[in-house]
């Protein structure tokens, strides 16, 4: 299945607001909590209680820090799991078709039965997506919990990913970007919503909103004091304060 | 070949419980699933009030808390040297025989000679209260090296605290200041308003040496220079008034700022003038004649002088309009260009006062005046360690507390509210107990708010009641006691030796210990009769934590899904502005270990020494365990620890008989209950009599209890009336100037003390709380160790680059007490003479179940090391504030020098030996 | 990248037995010398693939890596492998036995032969997210190794020497390129986090201070030291000293001297190959 869907029906994917990630790592242990025991393989540690322990992850948080030219510098967290690209190259490149986009929803899964565990797909993911897992060998990434957004053993309202539904501050958004009114739509609308490295042509799905523009100069006019208080003394002050009330 | 089919429908477990996490004191509700009888996962509950469906990083890991190799297995009896590690494993039976052979003869014939400490404990209602029953007056939980500041401060000032004792009102506020948070113990709920503030475009300022985590998202940041706080936020306000952006209706209602100072030179000089039935009073504006504070109609007049007695008003506004409070006098000690603060004070006074609204809420305040109507007041504050952690912490808070007031933005819809049960104020609080007499209960509780001098824990001859020195004159406001002291004034034998140190969750020879390499030798010292100085040490963990190696005896605890619990509004409720909340945990899974809560452990201890309240007359328990305490035990007629479902029907609320199906129905409930602020009654609490009324019948008080804010404070001034050589009881001659100082009835600022010994060490050393980690109990969980396994000492860029450092380099850290060496990394977005580190993720080799070459414990460091307990000069005084003796972590002043690549950090202790078997696998 | 050791004997082994067929399967060999070449051959490609193998998390399903040969170089490779060393069946039997079959398989087989080492090389240099493999001086370095491998093997001196020089060019090409490959391709720290629009983009705290695999395959730091030196040792070992040998060394010795330097120049720019591809993942890390 490395061929990739022509068009996809939906076009689901996460919209990530890095002006209100405070980096806190919720969505880190909660996507691994439930993808531990949720679809495919559980998602092993190497060493953890060792010297150099090491596991599988689906999703990352990083912290940048960016300076701008004439302004303090900024720490920006910043969330990393699949964009689940509509020209996803790490699809198109796995030999046993492990590896698939689905028709229906766009969402980038690996049929972990089918998959040789050759690391091809992680290569040609330019985001780092793509975990091999060293237990069990085959290839984990982020499914867009899709044993949660359709489980209909789940309550309604818990039918979204584990990372959204943990994200304490709100900045993880799921939808379907091919829906223009959908609350990703928008919001990639009005906040200029970004893709990441445009340049490796995978066209992702998801989209990071821009932190807002910080440390701007003050626009409120200063305060002006009520009066020359040197001059007058606290009794002048005082008859001006409460002469207003 | 087609696409596959995927199950998108997978059972998700057996059965679900709802419990409390515990993976940090924040408390949120929690859905336990359950496969085959094992925990599979674990998620956050929709329905909980304080997280509201959302965990953090810990807690969405505490699976792995739970599967921990580290967890301690069965009772343990040190049989090697202390520190040495080496115990062999007893029954429960000979562990509590062992301790109560040495309680025993101390209840009977001193009690202090017991000192119970229990650190970072969710159950001090229950503790304080075993504590009490002892005698001994020796207890106290981690309050005072946590944030004991911003506590004191806020009961003194607004009648309740930053902490998690309130919080913004997420819905209306439209600028959202916050001074020295990373985390904080509400930690979620910051994190979803934050959330909220950000959805809706509001404005966030952060004021914080650090750019990180909630500093990170902030619109604007204030990369202030340590301990400096007070000094901007006097300046905030010198602005403020300077321009007259002040809230003058609010200040003349709702505060003593029209209360009369006396002026008449002597021993009542400065202490808030009372009538003839020793109440005071206030110049009604109608009449120029004086009128009672609380009386209706009454308008008080914030200009007036009588008999030559001025307003709190005109001395708060004398002494904050001087030069020296100017933007431009303190620019360059706090690091903030005069400019930005001018400039954030007219963006607080642009939206506390241009964009005010008003709530069409309907009430009648205390004074029996009815409004139609509550302004809104978009600002809204919130501060932690930041300033509480630093020895000018105490005042910083106050000054704080002073800016909300100016801007009526307490209480006020899109300010800052408190959380039932409170607001409620200082006398509604007890004063300190600690009288001990053989084979005696303590009189009342052992903690409390102190109004003057005569409420010290002073004995006839003036040296303290407590081993920690809390209530004294070094620190007279100690109303979380002192636990940092315990360990250096027992060794001290200052101001008397104990026998039996027992500790409860507390890494006191690691974490939570200034000068930790020092406690550790304190805890293995020995004295001339070769006896240990500190002769006995029982300690409850459920981890083999670092301080396990230094008890002699161990009763181990379960871990947070094997217990019952209770979250009380006797101590640290989860309730919300809107609602009073309480909670429980519950064993959702068996222990499968040889181990006891901790709680019913102590129930059975006190049985068996015969405690009142927890021994039947003929000699029996009282209660069965911890879960029938919770259930059975009346605190007051009508009161116990949880306030839902009481009463035989289940049906009472706050006050009501105990139910025996209490638990039953905290558990069908979700863990947890609330009850409901009535309508019209959600803001202006301390004031709104409709609030006022429903506090009373959910038990908060026995009475109404309205008052006003306190900008100067008579306890304060009482403090200082006596360093002033007045009254009877009178302060060392060491602490005089220092008490005139810091009992400022007005807030004000004074230099960090430490300040005078940090000649030659330029640069500022703090720690911050990751999101991702807990304390040092973080380590043992699997997946977050992956996170944060080492830390870094963080560089501004004028170090980094000036001594020319490189990626790999470690820095040698020196400060007046000692020196390490570790490793560095560099970061712009930093105060310029600050270095910062993440806390308590270095570890000791050997703890926490970890490989000996675990990145924690050889590149992972401590900034304990480099913090002094004792301020240098006479007296032995901690290092604390003056006023509440919270510790000050904050004030640590270093010197850095390059030192280039290197393995691993220093100092480099001996391994522990393991207490149980290194972890391997994940279980 | 990681250089993998698995990865590398592949290529190189396998190029050189594709490569030596081809020229078995052009020009044929008689009897039991037959016998030895062939063998030699489908010894190299075979134990090539077999390598290949060891670095797959479970290659007892590595049957499934033929099904995807429309869209997947490493399945066309597959592919192409079997059908090459299937091709050259019947010519080895017929070289062998002397059955007298013609070349026409072996010519058949020596296109598929080409064809077999285009299609690994294209696994790497399909991998856009690889700027310094995402090139066409790849398939040309893997074809020109295959084919002056095979001469120097073959002893085919004057047309070894010329390949050698045309391994040489490729290589110096590949180089050349490579070096601004990762600057061309345009990724930086600034578009992969699309925070460049605020200004210098830099890491401040790595997401986790645990190991990974993306750090482990993806992020080699510690062979990029040694660039230069390594391309030296492949450059004067896989393409100079063959081709002197080959001139000045006399018989079998040439021969044996020239190709086990080529093939240590061989695993050595294999090695640089992995060594200094920059991962793009790498600035997420900011660290490549
Ligand atoms: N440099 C520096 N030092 C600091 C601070 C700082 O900011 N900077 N902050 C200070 C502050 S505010 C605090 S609160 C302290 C916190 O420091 P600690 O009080 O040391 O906190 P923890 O690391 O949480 O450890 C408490 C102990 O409780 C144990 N424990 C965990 N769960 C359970 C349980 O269920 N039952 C029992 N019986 N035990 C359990 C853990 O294993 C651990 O040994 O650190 C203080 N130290
Ligand atoms: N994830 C997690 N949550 C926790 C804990 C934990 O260990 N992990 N611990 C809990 C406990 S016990 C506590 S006490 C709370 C503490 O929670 P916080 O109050 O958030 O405590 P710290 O992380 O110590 O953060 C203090 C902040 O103050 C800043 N700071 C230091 N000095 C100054 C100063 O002079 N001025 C200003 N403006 N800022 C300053 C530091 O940079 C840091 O950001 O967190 C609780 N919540
Ligand atoms: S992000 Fe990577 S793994 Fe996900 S679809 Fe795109 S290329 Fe594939
Ligand atoms: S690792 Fe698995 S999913 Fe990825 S390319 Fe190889 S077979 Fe396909
Ligand atoms: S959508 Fe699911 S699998 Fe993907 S990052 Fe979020 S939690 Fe992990
Ligand atoms: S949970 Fe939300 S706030 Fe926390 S790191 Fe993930 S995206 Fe950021
Ligand atoms: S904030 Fe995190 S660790 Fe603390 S109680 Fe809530 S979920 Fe648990
Ligand atoms: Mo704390």
């Amino acid at each position: 299945m490395t061929a990739l869907p022509e068009r996809t029906e939906k076009k689901l994917g996460l919209v990530i607001d890095l002006d209100t990630c405070v980096g806190c790592h919720a969505c880190v242990t909660a996507c691994k909590g439930w993808n531990d025991q949720g679809y495919g393989v559980p998602l092993s540690d190497q060493n953890p209680y060792g010297a150099d322990p090491s596991g599988t992850f689906l999703n990352r948080v990083h912290s940048y820090s960016v300076q701008p030219v004439d302004a303090a510098a900024q720490i920006i967290n910043f969330p990393r799991s699949c964009l689940h690209c509509e020209d996803a190259p790490c699809v198109t490149v796995c030999p046993t078709g492990a590896s698939y986009k689905r028709a229906e929803d766009g969402i980038v899964l690996v049929n972990e039965d089918a998959c040789i565990g050759c690391g091809l797909c992680a290569w040609a993911c330019p985001y780092g997506a793509r975990e091999l897992d060293q237990d069990a060998g085959v290839m984990k990434k982020c499914t867009l919990c899709v044993d949660r957004i359709y489980n209909e053993a789940l309550p309604e309202e818990d039918r979204e990913p584990a990372c959204v539904r943990t994200c304490p501050t709100g900045a993880r958004h799921f939808g379907d970007f091919a829906d223009p009114q959908s609350k990703v739509s928008r919001l990639t609308a009005e906040r200029e919503g970004f893709a990441l490295m445009p340049e490796m042509g995978t066209k992702p799905v998801n989209r990071y909103l821009p932190p807002r523009k910080k440390d701007r100069p003050e626009e409120a006019s200063l305060l002006a004091p009520l009066l020359d208080i040197k001059a007058t003394g606290l009794a002048g002050w005082l008859d001006r304060v409460l002469g207003k009330i | 070949m087609g696409q596959p089919k995927v199950e998108t429908s997978p059972k998700v477990s057996d059965e679900v419980r709802k419990t409390t996490c515990y993976m940090c004191a924040c408390r949120c509700g929690i859905n336990v699933h359950l496969t085959s009888g094992k925990v599979t996962y674990i998620e956050g509950n929709r329905d909980h009030p304080v997280n509201k469906g959302v965990l953090c990083a810990k807690g969405a890991s505490g699976i792995m808390q739970v599967t921990a190799p580290s967890r301690l297995r069965a009772p343990l009896r040190r049989v090697g040297p202390r520190g040495s590690g080496a115990f062999e494993e007893i029954s429960w039976e000979e562990a509590l025989a062992t301790a109560v052979s040495w309680l025993k003869p101390l209840r009977e014939e001193a009690p202090e000679k017991l000192a119970f400490f229990t650190g970072r404990d969710q159950s001090q209602s229950f503790t304080g209260w075993w504590a009490q029953q002892f005698g001994t007056p020796n207890y106290a939980a981690h309050g005072g090296f946590c944030s004991v500041n911003m506590a004191a401060a806020g009961i003194y000032t607004i009648g309740g605290a930053f902490w998690e004792f309130g919080q913004p009102d997420w819905a209306h506020t439209k600028l959202f200041v916050l001074f020295g948070v990373a985390e904080d113990h509400d930690s979620n709920p910051i994190k979803i308003g934050i959330g909220k503030l950000k959805a809706r475009g509001a404005k966030v300022v952060g004021v914080n040496p650090v750019r990180t985590g909630y500093n990170a998202v902030a619109d604007e940041w204030v990369g202030i220079t340590p301990g400096t706080d007070g000094l901007l936020i006097l300046s905030l306000i010198h602005c403020l008034l300077q321009a007259g952006k002040i809230d003058l209706d609010y200040l003349a209602r709702w505060t003593n700022a029209p209360l009369l100072v006396n002026a008449t030179e002597g021993p009542e000089k400065g202490l808030i003038l009372k009538n003839a039935e020793s109440q005071p009073f206030v110049i009604d504006k109608r009449t120029g004649m004086p009128a009672p504070w609380d009386g209706a109609g009454v308008q008080p007049d914030l200009g007036a002088v009588w008999q030559g007695h001025r307003t709190v008003f005109q001395h708060m506004a004398e002494r904050y309009l001087g030069e020296e409070y100017a933007p431009e006098a303190v620019a360059a000690r706090c690091g903030v260009p005069a400019g930005r603060i001018r400039s954030l004070a007219a963006e607080l006074a642009r939206v506390a006062f241009d964009e005010a609204f008003e709530l069409p809420i309907a009430w009648t305040d205390f004074r029996g005046d009815r409004h139609e109507s509550m302004t809104g007041r978009p600002v809204s504050f919130h501060a932690m360690r930041g300033i509480s952690a630093h020895s000018n912490g105490f005042q910083t808070a106050r000054a704080l507390h002073l800016l909300q007031i100016l801007l009526g933005t307490v209480e006020v819809p899109g300010g800052y509210r408190l959380k039932p049960p409170y607001p409620k104020p200082v006398e509604a609080h007890p004063t300190p107990h600690f009288v001990a007499a053989p084979g005696k209960p303590l009189s009342g509780p052992h903690l409390g708010y102190v109004r003057g001098p005569e409420n010290l824990a002073l004995k006839e001859d003036g040296t303290p009641w407590r081993i920690d020195k809390g209530f004294t004159w070094e620190n007279p406001f100690s109303a979380h006691g002192l636990m940092h002291m315990v360990i250096p004034n027992a060794h001290a034998g200052d101001p008397y030796k104990v026998d039996t140190l027992f500790l409860y969750m507390a890494n006191m020879s690691w974490n939570s210990s200034m000068n930790s390499a020092r406690v550790m030798e304190m805890l293995t010292d020995k004295g001339p009769d070769g006896d240990y100085v500190i002769p006995r040490i029982i300690y409850s963990d459920a981890y083999a934590s670092e301080m396990v190696a230094y008890a002699d005896l161990i009763l181990p605890d379960t871990t947070y899904l094997e217990r019952h619990d209770c979250i009380s509004l006797l101590d640290r409720p989860i309730s919300e502005p809107d609602a009073a909340g309480d909670a429980i945990r519950w064993p959702v899974v068996e222990a499968d270990r040889d181990v006891r809560g901790f709680q019913s452990v102590l129930l059975d201890l006190g049985v068996r020494l015969g405690l009142p309240g927890m021994t039947n007359p003929d000699g029996t328990a009282k209660f069965k365990d911890y879960a029938d305490y919770i259930v059975n035990h009346i605190r007051r007629p009508g009161v116990g620890p949880l306030i839902g479902f009481r009463g035989a029907d289940g049906q009472a609320e706050g006050r009501g008989e105990a139910n025996p199906d209490q638990l039953a129905r905290y558990i069908e409930n979700g863990g947890f209950y609330q009850a409901h602020v009535p309508e019209g009654a959600q803001y202006m609490k301390p004031w709104n009599a409709a609030y006022q009324d429903w506090a009373v019948a959910t038990s908060f008080y026995e009475t109404p209890q309205p008052y006003l804010f306190s900008i100067w404070s008579e306890p304060m001034r009482k403090f200082q009336l006596a360093a002033e050589g007045h009254g009877f009881l009178q302060p060392p001659d060491y602490l005089r100037e220092r008490l005139k100082l810091a009992m400022d009835p007005l807030p004000v600022w004074y230099p960090p003390l430490g300040e005078a010994a940090a000649e030659g060490f330029p640069v500022h050393a703090i720690t911050q709380r990751p999101m991702a980690m807990y304390h040092s109990w973080g380590s043992q969980n699997a997946w977050l160790r992956q996170i944060h396994g080492k830390n870094y000492l963080y560089l501004p860029t004028a170090i980094w680059e000036g001594q020319g450092f490189a990626e790999g380099d470690y820095a040698r850290v020196t400060s007046p007490t000692g020196e390490i060496v570790v490793p560095v990394a560099h970061m712009a977005a930093l105060n310029p003479d600050t270095v910062w580190t993440w806390n308590a993720i270095g570890k000791r080799r050997g703890a926490w179940a970890l490989d000996q070459g675990a990145p924690e414990a050889n590149q992972g460091f401590l900034l304990n090391h480099l913090i002094s307990e004792l301020l240098p000069g006479e007296g032995r005084v901690s290092n604390s504030d003056p006023v509440t003796g919270q510790a000050a972590w904050f004030d640590l002043r270093v010197r850095i020098e390059k030192v280039g690549p290197q393995e691993r950090s220093e100092p480099a202790f001996d391994v522990l030996p393991q207490v149980v078997p290194k972890g391997r696998a994940r279980a | 990248m990681h250089p993998a050791p698995s990865v590398i004997v592949f290529t190189v082994l396998s190029g050189l037995g594709f490569g030596f067929l081809a020229l078995l399967g052009i020009f044929g060999a008689q009897g039991m010398a037959a016998f030895f070449l062939w063998g030699i051959g489908y010894g190299l490609a075979v134990a090539g693939l077999v390598a290949s193998t060891f670095h797959l998390g479970n290659p007892q399903r590595a049957l499934l890596a033929f099904t995807q040969w429309r869209t997947s170089w490493l399945s066309r490779e597959a592919w192409a492998a079997v059908i090459t060393l299937l091709l050259f069946a019947p010519q080895a039997l017929s070289d062998w036995l002397g059955l007298g079959w013609g070349r026409g398989f072996g010519i058949a087989g020596a296109g598929m032969a080409g064809v077999t080492v285009f299609c690994t090389s294209m696994i790497y240099a399909q991998i856009r997210a690889v700027p310094r493999w995402h090139h066409w001086t790849v398939p040309c370095v893997f074809l020109a190794y295959a084919l002056s491998g095979a001469m120097v093997m073959g002893a085919m001196r004057p047309f070894a020497a010329w390949a050698l020089v045309l391994l040489g060019v490729a290589l110096a090409l590949h180089w050349h390129f490579g070096a601004r490959a990762f600057a061309r391709a345009g990724a930086t720290m600034e578009s992969a986090t699309g925070l460049g629009r605020i200004g210098a983009v830099s890491v401040f705290e790595q997401p986790h201070t645990g190991g990974n695999y993306l750090l482990r395959e993806m992020i080699f730091v510690v062979g990029r030291k040694h660039a230069e030196r390594v391309r030296m040792i492949a450059m004067v070992c896989s393409v100079m000293l063959p081709a002197l040998a080959l001139m000045f060394l006399p018989g079998v010795a040439a021969v044996i001297v020239a190709v086990t330097l080529h093939l240590l120049g061989a695993l050595a720019q294999r090695w640089l190959f992995f060594a200094e591809a920059e991962h793009v993942v790498g600035l997420y890390y900011g660290a490549r």
